[in-house]
């Protein structure tokens, strides 16, 4: 695998691969020096465009315990407020060598578009509402460990599924995984067409119940001033996953950071159907298996360049 | 210079050129609106038709070049009332020249420029200055549309009766909707005024929002703002509403929904003056074709579902769809090397309009060759401009075509400035050979060679 850009260029076999690693790496970052030499040497660019210090750090720490070299590239401050495109960044930025681009933009498509100007190996890490593919690897890793296997699981996602690359990269690998996804959220926030995907449309709770697990959004407040929905308070009476709708036996996740009130109460983020902090813990992993996949995993597929040279010659 | 007058003073200028000697043996001719269609000789004298007879009976003429017409085609020059030449102010994408090389290369003998240039077309000396720079540089004649609102900000008129004095060809703010329903409405009433057909880029901004492609299930997936179909036919029911109140003339540009068909139908019906055009783009083209978020696909209005699709195919053969136009919208390389929703909307479109037609709907049966080529010489007829013949005593305005060749779009570049073409890498069927614009022959291509009797 040279890139990762879209859960859908993969297979159920890809993600098992990749799943499988992130477990064993989880023996790392249990130990009290928690390092592998298995990136030794190279490096790895984060671009982000956005905001971001949960994915950013998330993906250093993943490069930094395999021993790879890390640089941060934060679009603020930088050529980029100058007026740069973001080709001549990535032109410029590729003149480094690095090995592995990790990119976060505003726009769909924008990882791909990196992927032509480079030969590092580029991981998504976000674009625009389209997708967050290592998010989605990393909840069905969380999943896995929580629930065994997702096949024949019912998953509600529930909140603002137009606004979100989570849920869109999620209904993508839950559906791959086998689960049955259901979207739910005020009509306002659901993308005409989205049955597309594969999933369920619901506009309220009332069978939450027969969710295995429970998925809730971030209710973004920016939405608020283009008053997608009239009031967070109607929105969290309709919306809320609170004591009263969740179930003792549902797990209950967030892609983070919580509004607590909000999209969830305080007792159930509290709770130990709340998998939470566990969705922080795998991203680690699973980000440090996604970059041994690109970086040491194409190694197995792509002959070396000195062998290539040996079969011109 | 040419100039060509009609009704009030509309006024198509082009660089002055040496009228054509040609005769042109034995090629299919088509006339859509004579009953010619079959082999013919065509000579061309000075720059008009001389004569059309029988394949071999007539004589070329000394210093008359010849052409060998077996196998080829010959049709009435299409015309276009919707292109960017995006002068002033933006010749980095196109200039009167490459834009009018870029038609003649389509087959195309006269075109309309859109107003929406920086700075845009809102006063006469702007207009003039135009028409001065077309009578030196156009290799076609071009015709100015002027804006309706001052600085195409839909507010206030424009001094409409003075450009159209001036010769402006039709008034538009394409690129923008008039978004006041009471300023489109005051607009079609000066209209009774200075005449000038107002061409309406139709979009209710407050239903298309962000969006930067259609919306449906691929927006969806791609979590891309959509654009509704709804934004574009219910902006097209409101103007066909008032023109009908005021008893003005409209023109729709570039359809894209079947809503808007629908309404546009009913509206004929009802006895509403408009006209309207559908490009080829939207007309072989969806949003499936999308999915890749290469940014020449990026236009507004976006490619839309098949049934949109369908319903301008069927709008065609109806009737209630009068031309095909290309909305041909040049646009720098590195301005389009950018995230899809950060890409300016259009393509080009001049140099392929008939090829793509041809292949996609006139190669599988969809539509008639006859039908096609009416479509492509319907546009400026719209706006009560030239609607080329092929009759003896007629301004020769022919495209010699090959419906047999085979090409790859873009493999041998553009004569556009601009690369961003919708249709780039695509195989397609019918390559323009020569074209001849009032009189004068404006593109040949490479392997017609010059050989004179």
């Amino acid at each position: 695998m040279k890139h990762l850009l879209s859960i859908a260029d993969l297979t159920r076999e890809d993600i098992e691969r990749i799943l499988d690693r992130a477990a064993a790496f989880e023996e790392v970052s249990d130990r009290d020096i928690k390092k592998v030499p298995a990136l030794r040497g190279r490096t790895v660019l984060n671009l982000f465009y956005e905001a971001s210090t949960r994915t950013r750090s998330s993906f250093e720490l993943a490069a930094k315990r395999l021993s790879a070299d890390v640089v941060n590239f934060a679009a603020s401050g930088s050529s980029v407020e100058k007026g740069e495109s973001l080709k001549d960044t990535v032109l410029t930025l590729s003149a480094h060598s690095p090995d592995a681009i990790v990119v976060r933009t505003p726009h769909a498509g924008a990882a791909a578009l990196v992927a032509g100007w480079t030969t590092a190996a580029v991981i998504n890490a976000g674009d625009g509402k389209r997708e967050h593919p290592t998010q989605a690897l990393l909840d069905v890793h969380t999943l896995r460990r929580k629930l065994g296997s997702l096949e024949g699981r019912n998953i509600w996602i529930v909140g603002d599924v137009a606004h979100s690359r989570v849920a869109r990269s999620n209904v993508l690998a839950f559906r791959m995984m086998g689960a049955h996804v259901t979207i739910c959220g005020p009509p306002t926030l659901i993308p005409r067409g989205i049955e597309a995907l594969g999933c369920e449309v619901r506009y309220d709770l009332d069978d939450l119940r027969e969710a295995d697990v429970v998925y809730a959004l971030r209710m973004q407040h920016e939405r608020m001033d283009q008053h997608f929905v009239p009031s967070l308070r109607e929105y969290a009476a309709r919306y809320q996953i609170n004591g009263r709708r969740l179930g003792p036996c549902q797990v209950l996740m967030h892609p983070g950071p919580v509004n607590r009130g909000v999209e969830l109460s305080g007792e159930v983020v509290d709770s130990p159907q709340a998998v939470i902090t566990m969705q922080v813990k795998s991203g680690v992993v699973v980000r440090m298996a996604v970059l041994y996949e690109v970086l040491a995993g194409a190694r197995d597929e792509h002959p070396a360049p000195r062998a290539q040279a040996r079969q011109l010659a | 210079m040419s100039t060509r007058e009609r009704g009030a003073q509309a006024r198509l200028v082009s660089a002055s050129a040496r009228p054509a000697d040609l005769l042109i043996r034995g090629a299919h001719v088509l006339d859509p609106r004579s009953a010619i269609d079959g082999a013919h000789d065509v000579l061309v004298r000075d720059g008009e038709i001389a004569a059309i007879g029988v394949p071999g009976t007539i004589e070329a003429p000394d210093g008359c070049e010849l052409l060998d017409g077996a196998g080829r085609h010959l049709f009435p020059a299409f015309v276009d009332p919707h292109v960017h030449l995006r002068t002033p102010g933006q010749e980095h994408k196109e200039d009167l020249e490459t834009g009018t090389r870029s038609a003649a290369a389509g087959g195309y003998c006269a075109i309309v420029a859109m107003p929406n240039t920086a700075p845009v077309v809102d006063s006469p000396p702007i207009l003039g200055a135009l028409l001065d720079g077309a009578a030196r540089e156009a290799r076609i004649p071009v015709g100015f549309s002027a804006c309706i609102t001052q600085q195409m900000a839909g507010r206030e008129l424009t001094e409409m009766a003075e450009l159209r004095a001036l010769g402006a060809a039709c008034f538009t703010d394409d690129g923008r909707p008039v978004v006041d329903a009471g300023v489109m409405r005051r607009a079609l009433q000066y209209q009774r005024l200075c005449g000038g057909v107002l061409a309406l880029h139709e979009e209710d901004p407050t239903l298309s929002g962000e969006g930067a492609m259609h919306e449906g299930a691929v927006s969806a997936l791609l979590g891309i703002a959509g654009i509704p179909s709804v934004s574009e036919s219910t902006m097209v029911a409101r103007d066909c509403a008032l023109a009908l109140y005021e008893g003005g003339r409209i023109h729709v540009q570039h359809l894209s929904a079947r809503e808007s068909v629908e309404v546009v139908a009913a509206a004929k019906a009802a006895g509403v003056a408009v006209t309207c055009e559908a490009s080829p783009h939207h007309l072989t083209m969806l949003d499936e074709d999308v999915r890749e978020l290469d940014t020449r696909r990026k236009m507004n209005p976006p490619l839309r579902e098949a049934a949109d699709r369908d319903a301008l195919i069927e709008g065609l053969r109806s009737g209630a769809i009068d031309c095909i136009a290309t909305d041909h919208a040049p646009h720098a390389r590195d301005e389009k090397e950018v995230p899809f929703e950060r890409a300016p909307m259009g393509t080009t479109g001049l140099e392929t309009a008939f090829a793509a037609v041809y292949t996609d709907l006139v190669l599988p049966g969809t539509l008639t060759l006859r039908l096609v080529v009416e479509k492509l010489t319907a546009g400026m007829g719209c706006i009560d401009l030239l609607v080329p013949r092929i009759a003896v005593g007629e301004a020769a305005n022919l495209v010699f075509v090959d419906l047999g060749a085979e090409w790859v779009v873009g493999e041998a570049g553009y004569e556009s400035r601009s690369e961003n073409c919708a249709f780039a890498g695509r195989r397609l069927r019918g390559r323009v050979l020569l074209t001849v614009a009032a009189g004068a022959v404006a593109y040949r291509e490479r392997s017609i060679m010059l050989s004179a009797a």
